[in-house]
């Protein structure tokens, strides 16, 4: 029988059938932060369990840590206790865990990629929704509630049942700075933020397989803001030599079983899919949403739309409430947004490709006076090192940019960092709810080189022609 | 999980329908890095003066009068019955934790949100559905004998009341022998120890490298 590759990273990974739809999956990797956490822990107490596997979790703080002042602790003592709970917790259960002092702490989905503790072939797990992001990997990785976490610490399974399948395939010869993130925002656009529901989607096509790991990790990243709770990508030689000498890897003859067995994580060539979505990149340009949910986007060159162009009712409700949330008028041109605020880190895009093609926008020009403030924050204490060591840090701060200590940040404004009623942001992270980065604050979802051009411009433009020229 | 069989206490009357998990325990609560302790919040914002905060020493704020747990003939309640829809809103389950920690472990209604019924069980709190009759009686009773109690038996799955009326009711089987057994989904689980180690085993021989992680 064919096999899709969800197929096969679940059927290698059932524990038992129970019988009644659901089986036992067991649970390679768990990565651990300090939000959803502390009550699994204290459950564990509660009922004398231990970790079935210690060696299977990692631990990083990431939501609540401070991106300035680090060596001052965390001043909010809420956040402090959550961050120290997270520590007293994996030193108890002898869970490795990267502290805020260590170089390799950073934003989960961010750091087990890096350490090659998430690899191909992996179910893996996190309290936490865009766990989706690991998949890129060729992994069936997804996010979990608390009492699950609690589950999987104390027994390295979960009663799961399986989710159908969607293949996604993105074709053609992918324009100029068309990325990862773009893609996604492109697929969201087509099949809303409820058409993954029920379903693990798998991306493929041309365009996927073009894209870098770290731009599939964008892609994957944001599947749960399609509705599915898990996506992916088919190994490759691109997946393996990503994976090649890292931390967590294996080396030596294990090595070249895992090579060999990794080569098989790909969906049979007439392999069944539930649902089939075709997309073509080349009709693709680089996308900014306008509303409050990531379906409500356009590319660059569009406008915002009237509600009355919708069909559906309830979507133009939605749309005028969207709008009126942005202050936003309809047809106002993309390129014609001013922004107060921009923000380049998340899970989404805080990797060294994604800082790279920012500061490459950035190289030598000036941020708009209109904005207030424009940060970037690396995805870890790594991306931040190795941005240093290529100088990209300079080139941000001499164009106006802060340059953060590596955590969530303004993703989801847990920390200091957030918007201001009514202020507007071009944002890389994944979600522009209402109130997401703060209370009333506006956000633009948009790449990282768009959110650059943005900062430099003061309001939304096409990276491809962006006007401001470079000082010498 | 604490084992559930018989529960016998005083009822105390939720009047309202579609009582959701915010105002069950109101997110700023979700700050908290326990997973006891809720039960002075449970209702925060119905129950005391003020906006409660984690943290704030509740026994000295100013509490709400008129709100129906403040009242001294429902001290000590066990079980709550309330009105359709109960703990619908978001999937928090600081709700049944919340419920729990004040000392509920019954709650009857017409109806309930799916994920919060769901909760429930997994929390050791039995969610029994009555008819709307059935329940808006329970209601007028209530209101009319102080320290009215109920006697809810979950292995004959009836509720016994003071005036020796019976009514039975429905549980999923499986749901009754976890509760009436204390067995969480965990502890469920921990009951297939063996497959899961020899999984681990068969796995340990196939996929070698994923069992060799520092
Ligand atoms: S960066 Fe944002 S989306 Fe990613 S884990 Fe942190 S809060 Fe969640």
């Amino acid at each position: 029988m064919t096999k899709t590759l969800y197929d096969k990273l679940w059927e290698s990974h059932v524990v038992r059938d129970n019988g009644d739809g659901t089986c036992l999956l067991y649970i390679d990797r768990h990565l651990v932060h300090e939000v959803t956490s502390p009550q699994a822990f204290e459950g564990l107490r509660l009922a004398g369990r231990k970790p079935w596997r210690v060696d299977a979790n990692l631990a990083t703080p990431d939501h609540n840590v401070p991106t300035t002042d680090r060596d001052q602790g965390i001043s909010d003592p809420v956040a402090r206790l959550q961050v120290e709970t997270l520590e007293k917790n994996c030193q108890d259960f002898k869970i490795t865990e990267f502290t805020m002092d260590d170089i390799r702490q950073g934003i989960v989905h961010v750091i087990s990629p890096e350490q090659g503790a998430t690899l191909p072939g992996m179910t893996l797990v996190c309290g936490d929704s865009h766990t989706s992001t690991h998949g890129a990997l060729g992994a069936l990785a997804f996010g979990i509630g608390t009492s699950e976490v609690e589950h999987v610490l104390a027994t390295q399974c979960l009663v799961q049942k399986k989710s159908k399948s969607m293949l996604i395939k993105v074709e053609g010869e992918t324009p100029e700075a068309v990325t990862g993130k773009d893609i996604i925002l492109a697929i969201i656009e087509k099949i809303g933020t409820a058409g993954g529901t029920g379903y693990a989607i798998e991306f493929a096509g041309k365009a996927i397989r073009d894209l870098s790991i770290e731009g599939r990790m964008t892609l994957c990243n944001m599947a749960i803001e399609a509705g599915a709770r898990a996506g992916m990508v088919a190994v490759d030689d691109k997946t393996i030599d990503y994976v090649k000498g890292r931390p967590y890897a294996p080396s030596g003859e294990l090595w070249d079983k895992a090579v060999a067995d990794w080569k098989n994580l790909v969906s049979d060539s007439d392999a069944n899919f539930d649902k089939v979505i075709e997309l073509d990149v080349e009709k693709m340009q680089p996308m900014v949403t306008w509303g409050t949910s990531p379906e409500m986007v356009t590319g660059i060159e569009g406008v915002v739309p009237a509600a009355n162009s919708f069909a559906d009712e309830v979507k133009q409700d939605g749309v005028t409430a969207a709008l009126e949330y942005m202050g936003l008028k309809e047809n106002t041109p993309i390129t014609a947004i001013e922004l107060d605020k921009v923000f380049i880190g998340s899970c989404t895009n805080s990797r060294i490709e994604d800082l790279r093609a920012a500061a490459q926008v950035a190289k030598g020009r000036k941020v708009a006076d209109n904005i207030k403030l424009a940060m970037v924050v690396p995805g870890s204490g790594l991306v931040k090192q190795q941005a240093e060591m290529e100088e990209l840090d300079k080139i941000f701060i001499d164009a106006g940019f802060e340059w953060r200590e590596p955590g969530c940040s303004m993703c989801l404004a847990m920390n200091a960092d957030k918007l201001e009623a009514g202020e507007r942001c071009a944002s890389t992270s994944n979600r522009n709810f209402e109130g997401r980065q703060g209370q009333g604050g506006r956000t633009h979802l948009v790449s990282p080189a768009m959110a650059a051009a943005a900062a430099i411009e003061g309001h939304f433009v096409d990276v491809r022609k962006m006007t401001n020229t470079v000082q010498d | 999980m604490e084992k559930l069989n018989t529960v016998e206490g005083i009822v105390a009357p939720m009047d309202r329908p579609n009582v959701d998990t915010d105002a069950i325990i109101p997110k700023q609560f979700l700050k908290s890095i326990k997973r006891s302790g809720f039960g002075p919040n449970l209702f925060d914002e119905w129950r005391y003066l003020d906006h409660g905060e984690p943290g704030m020493d509740n026994s000295t704020r100013p509490v709400n009068p008129d709100f129906v747990l403040n009242q001294p003939r429902y001290q000590g309640a066990n079980i709550l019955v309330a009105r359709e829809n109960f703990g619908c809103g978001s999937s928090r389950e600081h709700a049944p934790w919340a419920l729990l920690d004040y000392g509920f472990k019954v709650i009857i209604a017409p109806s309930f949100a799916d994920i919060f019924f769901n909760n429930c069980f997994k929390n050791g709190i039995l969610p029994i559905i009555l008819s709307a009759e059935e329940v808006d009686t329970l209601f007028t009773e209530i209101e009319k004998t102080e320290g009215y109690q109920l006697k809810v038996d979950l292995p004959s799955q009836t509720i016994s009341k003071p005036n020796g009326d019976v009514i039975r009711f429905e549980v999923d089987a499986f749901r009754k022998h976890c509760l009436i057994n204390g067995l969480d989904d965990i502890g469920m689980t921990l009951e297939h120890v063996d497959d899961i180690k020899a999984y681990e085993k068969r796995r340990h021989q196939e996929a070698p490298w994923l069992f060799n992680q520092e």
